[in-house]
């Protein structure tokens, strides 16, 4: 069936048409106009749209039609796990009694709720070795956030202010980013010649001015950073703390305690790992664990369990605050913890096994055309590159990304690690058949071949979807951010109403 | 284990493939040293039938605050919560909706070729938002509001070079707590916040504000409604804000009172940030919700978080694709202004469904309904003795109630057991406020739940 070409919702409707169904209110009416001075009232309304039910769920069910999605294949996305989200953890996060909760009702009505919080938590804390953990940062990069907004509270009740955080080439670009916030100084620290961190090269660093090293394991080239200790050991002997990012747990579940390598403060993804879905951008949810020494500094609330009652302790005198309002992600709590119940500590083991075989796999079936960035045992996913291909044939990365959509695949993570040039990050997840992998692999083989037979119809691809490749440069150049009435259908904004 | 496909003879023809003799040998890259010797200590592995029954005693051992008049007894609470959370109608369309799995299945949408319903979608959505707001241009979402506030404090603080923010008391009170924590980082000596307090009226203390302002000032935040539900004089924050050559921002944890109010906007602020969990239709103890966050096009460079724009494909057909990325981590890395790297793309769709069923007509009228339903709740509970409104100032649909002997704490907890949560104790953000209950209403209350939470509070004995 050939997609519609669905024009915006503003596009739609006709004046005085609604979508609502309001109740009306059984209480005498009142005179807005008299209740609200004029100078706090709505000058002019908003334009929002006016569209019937149908045509709303019409508009919204073509633009889903658009998108690609776990459900429909393979999404390989390196760093960023697409696996399936099952279905029963939609249906658990549905129940009234979670999806209904407000934020503010007496604790001994959110009994259920804190509960499973708590359970979630020492769940996180078995699988990653450490001692407690808070669910409240909504994603990855909050957890980050929250990560160092710890360790800066821990050094200063030591009476220290160290400014310097190590962070490798390799590391994800929102670590720098989150240090920057916390006012620490970056350096940037080189992977060794085989791809992972070598102890004398962050023993330079190692002095009283060091704060912590943020490291990924395993790292974003997929191999597991097997120095970690040693550096754990250098780290600390400075007086420095160690922080993981754990967007890549799925490939260690079972295998390694992250709080066992020298870790003291690990963020996990729950969107990634623990199968909570990611919504097109969210919502995620990145809890944070530490060891015991960082307890004290644990955004506020924790849950606490007092025999068989729950509470919420606000009364944290050494916490970094609040990262967010409410209790985070509760959302995705529930999808998460579903998610450890159903696999339970041998299912979860086996996940990470299995997503390590499948990542194998791939490499062993497309290094041979795509040459991998580091010749070292992959964890979850590996990392390939252009090299070759570019060489042979001037077809790049991107061309080779854009390809994959003709044969019905979502591209993997590309130009990133920006240590690997042309860099294709392919990380499979365990949810995948060994079926499907091959198809996948077949049509990379396919895209090289097609690449040395026809390199423009492979630069110019896709070639299947509705829509060609989409000018970046003028979006940006040019941006509009926002619908607006006269669009006028030339090359510029219009006039008129602002667009930016 | 349903979700992992492998047969023995899918993984023993792999490892052929890949050369290893067992799986075991694919984790020789992780030292023996480290690895963990013993099974993990998780509880039991449950299948579909246990799991849903597991799932659902927690649930059943949770009180749903949806409850009505004289309906409770089975799990159900009757309740007035706000104060940050306002639950509105969810059309049954709008779940139904979200759970296309080619929408809540899908990654952020960095290949636009097959993400063109994401980026639309959210494309749609900073304009309902930048309308709502009465702004030129919104993000793509933020985590909530609080973090939404705490970004735009960083956005102010960059775009005017001054170190300082201030903050109404009428700011949500964890809306404060996190500009605090994620200021903290920035000011090695103290605080860079000041609290501005609220005068009789329950609005910002403008001669405070006067006087908390100067020359290191980036920022005002002040909330409408605020967070005791008084609707505020945004304007005359934002022109104190400007002759100061500080930068305004507007606060709106409830969207639909700007079918009446004032827009930030509208006010002249110059940010305006908000959280539109309400009209999301899961309120799920307060998360997700959804950020939300525009401004002025002069500052978009500035502005945090993700942006989608409007381009062309190769054959000149309207397209979306994500833009402004050089402002984001992801490029400049240690230079970066943010560590935002996605937004909250599922509950911006949940956003905007409910946005566009609504329409212009449907804001406006649900406006009026909450306002009727409070003025009707104000009139009926201040006329019962003992308990009097705590501020002056005009409302929306939420209101803070001196509550007959001075615990509001005391009032909650005594009605919750009767099965009717009041409102929110004020006591447990700011001690001096503790004679103060916040009360929420919406469209979904009727006049009978009114009049019971009325009785309820007549019969409290302090």
């Amino acid at each position: 069936m050939k997609l519609h070409v669905e024009k915006p919702i503003f596009e739609h409707g006709a004046p005085g048409r609604s979508g609502a169904s309001i109740p009306a209110p059984d209480v005498p009416a009142v005179d807005a106009l008299s209740l609200i001075p004029a100078a706090l009232r709505r000058a002019a309304p908003p334009h929002l749209p006016e569209v019937s039910e149908v045509e709303v769920v019409r508009h919204f069910t073509r633009l889903s039609q658009w998108n690609y999605a776990i459900d429909l294949g393979l999404y390989p996305l390196g760093s960023c796990t697409m696996k399936y989200n099952p279905k029963i953890n939609e249906k658990v996060a549905r129940l009234p009694g979670f999806a209904q909760l407000h934020p503010y009702q007496p604790e001994s009505q959110i009994q259920g709720a804190l509960e499973l919080m708590w359970a979630l938590e020492r769940a996180l804390c078995e699988l990653g070795g450490f001692a407690r953990a808070t669910l409240q940062p909504a994603a990855g990069a909050n957890g980050e956030l929250a990560g160092l907004m710890m360790i800066r509270a821990y050094h200063h009740d030591r009476g220290r202010r160290p400014t310097k955080v190590l962070i490798p080439d390799s590391a994800h670009g929102t670590n720098a980013a989150s240090a920057a916030l916390n006012g620490f100084r970056i350096v940037p620290v080189k992977t060794g010649a085989n791809g992972v961190l070598e102890p004398d090269a962050i023993a330079k660093e190692c002095d009283d001015d060091l704060a912590a090293i943020m490291v990924t394991n395993p790292s974003t080239l997929g191999l597991f950073e097997e120095n970690v200790d040693a550096i754990a050991e250098l780290v600390h002997r400075a007086g420095g703390l160690v922080y993981m990012d754990g967007a890549n747990f799925n490939a260690l579940m079972g295998k390694v305690r992250p709080g066992e390598t020298g870790v003291d403060v690990m963020h996990l993804n729950l969107h990634k790992t623990f199968t909570t879905p990611h919504g097109g951008g969210g919502p995620g949810s990145g809890p944070v664990a530490v060891q015991e020494a960082l307890v004290p500094f644990l955004p506020a609330p924790t849950v606490e369990r007092d025999g068989d009652r729950f509470r919420l302790d606000y009364a944290r005198e050494k916490s970094v605050g609040r990262l967010r309002s409410f209790f985070g992600n509760f959302g995705m709590h529930v999808r998460a913890y579903t998610y450890i119940r159903e696999m339970g500590a041998a299912g979860l083991s086996l996940a990470t096994e299995m997503a390590v075989l499948n990542a194998n796999y791939i490499r062993a079936r497309l290094a041979a055309a795509y040459p991998v960035a580091f010749n070292h045992p992959c964890m979850h996913e590996v990392v390939l590159s252009d090299k070759k291909l570019k060489k042979e044939t001037g077809v790049q990365t991107l061309d080779v990304a854009k390809r994959l959509m003709d044969y019905g695949f979502h591209p993997p993570t590309i130009y990133f690690p920006l240590i690997a040039p042309g860099a294709l990050m392919i990380e499979p997840t365990e949810t995948e058949t060994l079926e499907t992998l091959d198809e996948f692999c077949d049509a990379m083989l396919a895209i090289a071949a097609e690449a040395a037979a026809d390199p423009a119809m492979v630069k110019s691809a896709p070639h299947t979807l509705g829509i060609r490749r989409l000018d970046e440069t003028r979006a940006a150049r040019k941006p509009r951010l926002r619908w607006s009435a006269d669009r006028g259908g030339d090359d510029d904004n219009g006039g008129g109403t602002p667009t930016v | 284990m349903r979700y992992i496909p492998h047969t023995p003879d899918d993984v023993a023809r792999m490892l052929r493939a890949c050369g290893a003799a067992s799986v075991e040998e694919l984790f020789a890259g992780v030292p023996k040293r480290l690895r963990l010797a013993r099974p993990l200590a998780l509880p039991p592995a449950l299948s579909e039938p246990e799991l849903a029954a597991h799932l659902g005693d927690l649930a059943a051992r949770n009180v749903v605050p949806t409850g009505r008049a004289n309906s409770r007894g089975n799990g159900e609470a009757l309740a007035f919560l706000g104060a940050g959370v306002h639950r509105h109608l969810a059309p049954a369309a709008q779940d139904l909706l979200l759970l296309r799995a080619e929408f809540y299945t899908s990654y952020t949408p960095y290949q636009p070729e097959i993400s063109q319903g994401t980026l639309q979608a959210t494309f749609e959505f900073q304009t309902i938002v930048a309308e709502l707001f009465g702004l030129d241009v919104a993000n793509a979402s933020l985590y909530d509001g609080a973090s939404a506030a705490a970004e735009a404090a960083l956005m102010a603080r960059r775009a005017t070079g001054r170190p300082r923010v201030v903050v109404s008391a009428g700011l949500h009170p964890e809306y404060r707590a996190c500009c605090d924590a994620y200021l903290r980082g920035l000011a090695p000596d103290g605080s860079l916040v000041t609290v501005v307090p609220v005068d009789a009226s329950g609005a910002t203390d403008l001669k405070a504000l006067d006087r908390a302002l100067s020359g290191d000032v980036a920022c005002v935040i002040a909330q409408s409604p605020n967070f005791f539900g008084v609707i505020e004089d945004l304007e005359a924050v934002a022109k104190r804000a400007r002759a100061h050559g500080a930068m305004s921002i507007g606060a709106c944890a409830e969207p639909v009172a700007l079918g009446l109010i004032r827009a930030p906007g509208e006010a002249d602020c110059d940010i305006a940030i908000g959280e539109g969990l309400g009209l999301c239709g899961h309120t799920s103890l307060g998360g997700p919700g959804v950020g939300l966050f525009a401004t002025r096009s002069a500052h978009v460079r500035s502005m945090p978080g993700r942006l989608v724009g409007e381009t062309v494909d190769a054959e000149g057909r309207r397209g979306y694709v994500l833009t402004l990325a050089t402002r984001e981590q992801h490029i400049r890395r240690e230079k970066a202004t943010s560590n935002i790297c996605t937004n909250q793309g599922l509950m911006a769709l949940a956003f905007t469904i409910n946005a566009c069923l609504l329409g212009r007509r449907g804001l406006r009228e649900l406006a009026e309904a909450n306002l009727a339903i409070a003025e009707y709740a104000k009139a009926r509970l201040t006329k019962i003795p003992g308990y009097a409104l705590r501020f002056s100032g005009p409302t929306f649909n939420e209101f803070a109630l001196r509550v007959r002997g001075g615990d509001a704490a005391r009032v909650v907890q005594t009605l919750a057991v009767r099965g009717v949560v009041p409102g929110v104790s004020v006591g447990r953000f700011d001690a001096s406020l503790r004679d103060t209950l916040l009360i929420g209403v919406s469209e979904l209350h009727r006049k009978a739940d009114i009049d019971q939470l009325a009785a309820a509070l007549a019969e409290f004995q302090p």
